[in-house]
């Protein structure tokens, strides 16, 4: 019985502390988009990448105008949605990721998906599928409140972000934040960057004065050096758009180089 | 509930990089609005530059025509750069000076915000980008190439439906990437706050001319007030200052396309349902899962899938109605204001001269309705044209 008790504890805890939960283990994240270019290569995509060694997956739900990315995951969203891909289906690949894997995973999106889908719906799907967070760009911390009370109450965390441009904010939004906090590493939207100037090791100290909630540093890292600087000075690397546009190239046939791609970074990020 | 409510609406729906920026814009411009100097400046431009008070025109012809109440124009058309849209470029362009920028950045749909805005630039040294539709620099080239004149740089946008709603997305994004010397104009009262505020305070002098011209030429008030609504700038600017005048009817009027029956409209309070876009809680034309609707007007003005978050509280509370009217209806309304008054308006305003023709007969000769001409329609006789049949070399 107690034994028990003790597990459902565990079952309790949200996955995402098991993410950062080894001492000086840093994370890799991978962002992919639900339906690109089917439901059958997403569901396969995020179990190759499991294989590979990823951290945490973060499975995009498509929208038609997703004003915080740049053209890789616009196209993908595109795809998506053209292929049929709705929230519903986008449930249905999680639903057939879970039959065999227990993977940390948390969804991105945007705003008014989630308002259509219903709040308490959607999040209640989220805690039956074992979905333990949502990042949604268009959330900022004065508007939280929208979604907080009905994510909550099914041990959803909803992910803050910190910008190059939050400066005073921080300190209210990292107090706050649950999970763990996006590091937004540079300004603009999503996209491949040669260089980010942002001195992301200062926005991880200032936020490291108010929380220990672990910080992620996404937005622009590609290569395996870039993952390795940022995951030096935070607590894990996100990749969103050099995946997907090994999936815009490859289609179907992606899960090989997503793979591939997926072990490299992670070396990367566990050799800091 | 966060700042910049209207009921339910409006909000701030945006990316955390944005938010330091929109917290800076409010301070600056509630500091600005009380300052004398600013707003001496700004009087100076309306009036010395862009001509304002506009007049408010009785139109006769079409008053006898229609036979019932007495119709004015409120004459946007006449401003400088042919629209009302510089009665809220001027306000935030000098704002934007004031504020240190150097740069400003704007979407347009028809291409009239654009134009005013790159006039705006030109005339108080900024340095100006506006992104515009690939469908509509194409509907709309030559208010391209006015805006190049003025000196602006006109970005097609690609994606999407290559509309506003698309261009506004690109216009967000290139702001993310650019804050500290960039303003984004915002061209109506969408968006998050303080925006939907802003763009309403600038556009309010179009009501509060006409209130006290109607007073002046009716002695009394009007039994209504109608203007085109997409976003909605040129309709709040028209209500007002008469949203506390309980008796006055205000009526804005969506563009119905090819009928709110088919799937290609843009109107939302006809057809639209309650949603998070573009920074604002407001009604929006989308599908069951949220997706935003691609939506049809022939109007580029028009041809956006939501409305501002003041609007749909208006029609929350019953204060304004909002009423469809189909491409047909405005073309036919396009050519009777030629013909009859020899105006020839926007085929936005048009929207707003087509319902009117449908209702001044319920009224009685001593009452009158002010109608907003939101612009005139030198950009439209192509596509008119064309739209008519008639094969026309420029």
């Amino acid at each position: 019985m107690s034994n028990k008790t003790a597990g459902m504890t565990d079952m309790v805890k949200n996955p995402l502390e098991r993410v950062f939960a080894t001492p000086n283990h840093k994370a890799f994240i991978a962002f992919l988009t639900a339906g690109d270019p089917s439901a059958d290569s997403t569901v396969e995509f995020i179990l190759e990448m499991e294989k590979a060694g990823v951290d945490l997956v973060e499975v995009g739900i498509p929208f038609s105008d997703p004003t915080a990315e740049g053209p890789v995951i616009q196209e993908a969203s595109i795809r998506a949605l053209r292929g049929g891909m709705t929230t519903d289906g986008v449930f249905e690949i999680v639903r057939r990721v879970r039959e065999k894997s227990s993977l940390p995973l948390v969804f991105m999106t945007y705003l008014n998906p989630v308002f259509h889908y219903g709040y308490d719906k959607f999040f209640a799907k989220c805690e039956e599928l074992g979905v333990s967070g949502i990042i949604i760009p268009d959330l900022p911390f004065e508007e939280k409140e929208e979604v907080e009370g009905p994510a909550a109450a099914h041990g959803v965390n909803v992910i803050s972000m910190i910008a190059p441009t939050s400066e005073d904010r921080i300190q209210a939004i990292a107090s706050q934040a649950k999970g763990f906090i996006y590091v937004v590493s540079s300004m603009g939207v999503t996209g491949v960057r040669t260089e980010i100037k942002t001195d992301i090791a200062s926005m991880v100290e200032s936020i490291r004065k108010v929380t220990d909630v672990p910080c992620a540093v996404g937005f622009g890292i590609s290569t395996p050096a870039q993952a390795a600087a940022m995951a030096r000075v935070s607590d894990g690397a996100i990749v969103g758009s050099a995946i997907v546009k090994l999936i815009a190239r490859d289609g179907k046939d992606a899960a090989r180089a997503v793979g591939e791609y997926v072990t490299a970074m992670k070396e990367a990020v566990a050799a800091v | 509930m966060s700042k910049g409510r209207y009921g339910i609406h409006g909000g701030q729906y945006i990316s955390e990089t944005l938010m330091n920026e929109l917290i800076r814009l409010e301070e600056c411009y509630e500091y600005y609005k009380k300052d004398p100097e600013f707003n001496q400046e700004l009087d100076t431009l309306l009036k010395e530059y862009a001509g304002r008070p506009s007049l408010l025109y009785y139109a006769e012809k079409m008053t006898k025509d229609l036979g019932g109440a007495k119709i004015y124009l409120k004459r946007e058309d006449l401003n400088h750069t042919g629209s009302h849209k510089i009665n809220n470029v001027l306000g935030q362009v000098l704002l934007a000076k004031k504020m240190g920028k150097t740069r400003v950045i704007a979407e347009t749909g028809a291409g009239q915000h654009g134009v005013a805005t790159a006039t705006a630039a030109a005339l108080l040294g900024m340095e100006c980008e506006v992104f515009m539709g690939k469908e509509d620099t194409d509907r709309q080239a030559l208010n391209v190439y006015r805006m190049e004149l003025l000196g602006a740089k006109v970005h097609p946008v690609l994606t999407g439906t290559q509309t506003l709603k698309d261009a506004v997305n690109e216009t967000m994004r290139e702001w993310s990437c650019r804050v500290a010397d960039t303003h984004y104009v915002l061209g109506s009262v969408m968006g998050p706050h303080p925006f939907p505020m802003i763009v309403r305070d600038f556009q309010s002098v179009i009501s509060k001319e006409a209130k006290a011209q109607i007073l002046e030429k009716e002695g009394r008030l009007p039994a209504a007030v109608v203007a085109c609504v997409g976003g909605g700038s040129n309709a709040m600017g028209s209500f007002y200052n008469f949203i506390e005048d309980e008796g006055v009817e205000l009526i804005g009027c969506e563009a119905a396309g090819k009928g709110i029956d088919t799937d290609q409209h843009a109107a939302t309070i006809a057809r639209g349902s309650l949603g998070i876009f573009h920074g604002m809680k407001s009604y929006f034309c989308q599908d069951e899962y949220g997706q935003i609707a691609p939506v049809y007007s022939i109007s580029a003005g028009l041809d956006y899938p939501g409305i501002g978050p003041e609007h749909a509280y208006l029609h929350d509370i019953g204060r304004a109605k909002y009423v469809p009217v189909t491409d047909d209806e405005a073309v036919d309304a396009f050519e009777y204001l030629a013909r009859t008054e020899g105006i020839i308006c926007a085929i936005e305003s048009a929207h707003a001269v087509a319902h009117v023709r449908k209702i001044a007969a319920n009224y009685s000769p001593e009452e009158s309705i002010i109608v907003t001409l939101s612009g005139r329609g030198d950009k439209d006789v192509a596509a008119i044209a064309r739209y008519k049949g008639v094969k026309l070399y420029e």
